[in-house]
């Protein structure tokens, strides 16, 4: 049995794995097979031992270590991190990855300072160089990737952010565990961080991208709300739905109901044109199902041309135009 | 009501970015510097805060001596003073040794709330506000849209974005850390009156014995992790660049997209 342990700690709503959980098990399998440890995996929640029995028969892991405790059923940072440092402090894992999901992103940190861990949200890949872990993550927007790495002396635990798509949940090796109670010995006398006072719609949800089959696509690069008819003359010559990307939105250019992304619509048209969208990895999780994606953008590296199968590197207010143009020719009108 | 808001200076995104020739960093000279996008929300709503309910803003930065601009642009937004982490001890850090570093700074100037951006636009962490407020021992939300004071300034209403567009309702107990998304208000322009009024307000710099802190124990030294190499993304599976002018590119789309994808 490996000394080393490395964690995969998982995000469940009522029993329902995220779909982000299984490429983070897959990712904790690879980085185990690297460096030499087992994986444990670890679901918190009230009433989660189902769910625990249910992987424990999946997947090749040591351990499902199995949190349940009523402090669990809704998630709250404060409770999850009462949870999880004391455990760790405990049982020492080297590594303890999450799916890079906005729940872990608000928690994770904070539990990395409580355990004295490294943080490195977002990891996009991971390979070992000369004994140590080279994390690979996005800097600037996604405009560039870095590479960085843990100081080897610190001994302390990595705490890690699984991208989607950064390995593919089919990678995930099946097999069995042992199911385990996760000793909660930090939820004794907890007192709650935060009142849940409910859930609400972002956006009035009146437009539904999800079914457009061709989304002429805005970005920051517009550069105005009343620039926006380049945009939106396209769209009519192709029969198109208008989105936008975050950036789009927050400008007031555009409703909310129209943004595509992580924190917005998830789509997937015939045909996806990104005008002056640099795409950020928030964007591309909305859109990278899209069967053709076409990209105009004035500056080559934006990273929307890694995602697209056309491109062109131009000013979207002199290429959208001429576009429009030879849209209505080849259709005759 | 004292209420502290953390930015952070970072290259402008629609900047033209270079790596260095031995992939450190990038080209920082002639790079054009702005606020961070959701630090200069974070400012809006603390600013708008201090307004309505009574109470100074005070800003603080990491940075060096360049980002005492950004201090300036806070001031003449309408903060009342500035602290600047500027000592050489403090730069290069992580969100570890940077929430550390703020922690101590807002200790000092005993504020009651703290307002920050909930990721920058450089290093992309997205983490150091949650840091520091774990030092604090201070609850935190991240990626606010929403903020209202409640209770006569004892608790407050938060609004936090979830996934796929839905909103979660919380309400926590002050003091507290809230950090804030792009797009939960408006943020305003500088006023010429303003930036006149922002050169005679104090600007005061910090260094790690100021803060009682141990000068290895913050910035580069205090880090838990460190920054190995930039690099473009790959671009080997990337999109088929159509060359020539905009209308000859446009042509070129219009056929790939008739033949190749059968969508016109």
């Amino acid at each position: 049995m490996a000394a080393r342990k490395v964690w995969a700690v998982l995000q469940q709503r009522g029993g329902e794995l995220n779909r982000q959980s299984r490429e983070t098990v897959a990712a904790a399998q690879e980085l185990a097979s690297q460096v030499d440890a087992a994986v444990d995996v670890v679901v918190l929640g009230a009433g989660g031992r189902p769910l625990a029995d249910r992987l424990a028969g999946e997947m090749a892991v040591e351990r499902v270590l199995c949190g349940d405790h009523p402090a669990l059923e809704t998630y709250t940072p404060g409770a999850y991190v009462a949870a999880l440092a004391p455990a760790i402090r405990q049982q020492a894992p080297s590594y303890v990855l999450f799916p890079h999901t906005y729940q872990s992103m608000e928690y994770f940190p904070r539990l990395a300072q409580q355990v004295d861990g490294a943080i490195v949200p977002a990891v996009a890949g991971f390979r070992l160089a000369e004994g140590t872990v080279l994390w690979t993550r996005p800097v600037l927007g996604g405009k560039l990737q870095a590479d960085v790495r843990v100081k080897s002396a610190s001994g302390s635990p990595v705490l890690a952010s699984i991208q989607p798509g950064a390995i593919a949940a089919d990678r995930l090796r099946a097999g069995s565990g042992a199911v385990e109670a996760l000793p909660l010995d930090g939820l004794a006398g907890f007192v709650p961080d935060r009142e849940i006072l409910g859930i609400e719609s972002a956006a009035k949800d009146e437009v539904d991208l999800s079914k457009a089959e061709i989304i002429v696509a805005a970005g920051r690069g517009v550069g105005g709300a009343d620039k926006m008819g380049v945009i939106e003359e396209l769209a009519r010559a192709l029969g198109a739905e208008i989105g936008a990307s975050r950036p789009v939105i927050d400008n007031g250019w555009l409703a909310r109901d129209r943004q595509i992304g992580s924190s917005g619509q998830t789509v997937a048209p015939k045909l996806y044109i990104a005008a002056g969208i640099s795409g950020a990895i928030q964007h591309l999780v909305g859109m990278k199902g899209a069967a053709c994606i076409v990209a105009i953008n004035k500056d080559p590296n934006a990273p929307i041309f890694a995602v697209a199968r056309y491109g062109i590197v131009g000013d979207l207010h002199e290429v959208l135009p001429a576009l429009t143009a030879a849209v209505k020719e080849a259709k005759g009108s | 009501m004292r209420i502290a808001v953390c930015i952070k200076q970072v290259p402008d995104t629609e900047a033209r970015l270079r790596v260095r020739p031995d992939g450190s960093w990038i080209v920082e000279e002639d790079l054009p510097f702005v606020i961070n996008e959701s630090d200069e929300y974070a400012l809006e709503e603390g600013i708008a805060l201090a307004e309505k309910a009574g109470g100074e803003v005070v800003v603080f930065t990491i940075g060096p001596a360049r980002a005492a601009e950004a201090l300036r642009k806070a001031l003449a937004l309408g903060a009342a003073r500035a602290v600047h982490l500027s000592h050489a001890a403090f730069q290069g850090g992580d969100p570890i040794s940077n929430g550390r570093a703020l922690a101590a700074a807002v200790a000092r100037e005993q504020c009651d709330l703290v307002f920050t951006g909930s990721q920058s636009d450089d290093l992309g962490y997205g983490a150091t506000g949650s840091v520091l407020a774990a030092a604090l021992g201070w609850p935190h939300a991240w990626l606010v849209m929403g903020f209202a004071l409640e209770e006569g300034g004892r608790s407050c209403r938060v609004v936090r974005e979830m996934e796929s567009g839905k909103n979660e309702l919380l309400r926590l107990q002050l003091p507290a850390v809230i950090e804030v998304q792009a797009g939960i208000n408006h943020p305003r322009y500088a006023s010429l009156k303003g930036i006149m009024a922002a050169k005679k307000k104090p600007l005061s710099e910090a260094s790690p014995e100021d803060l009682g802190l141990d000068p290895r124990a913050v910035g580069k030294e205090g880090a838990a992790v460190e920054l190995v190499a930039v690099r473009s993304p790959q671009s080997g599976a990337g999109a088929q660049i159509l060359p020539g002018d905009a209308a000859t590119a446009a042509k070129a789309l219009v056929e790939k997209l008739r033949n190749e994808v059968r969508i016109l």
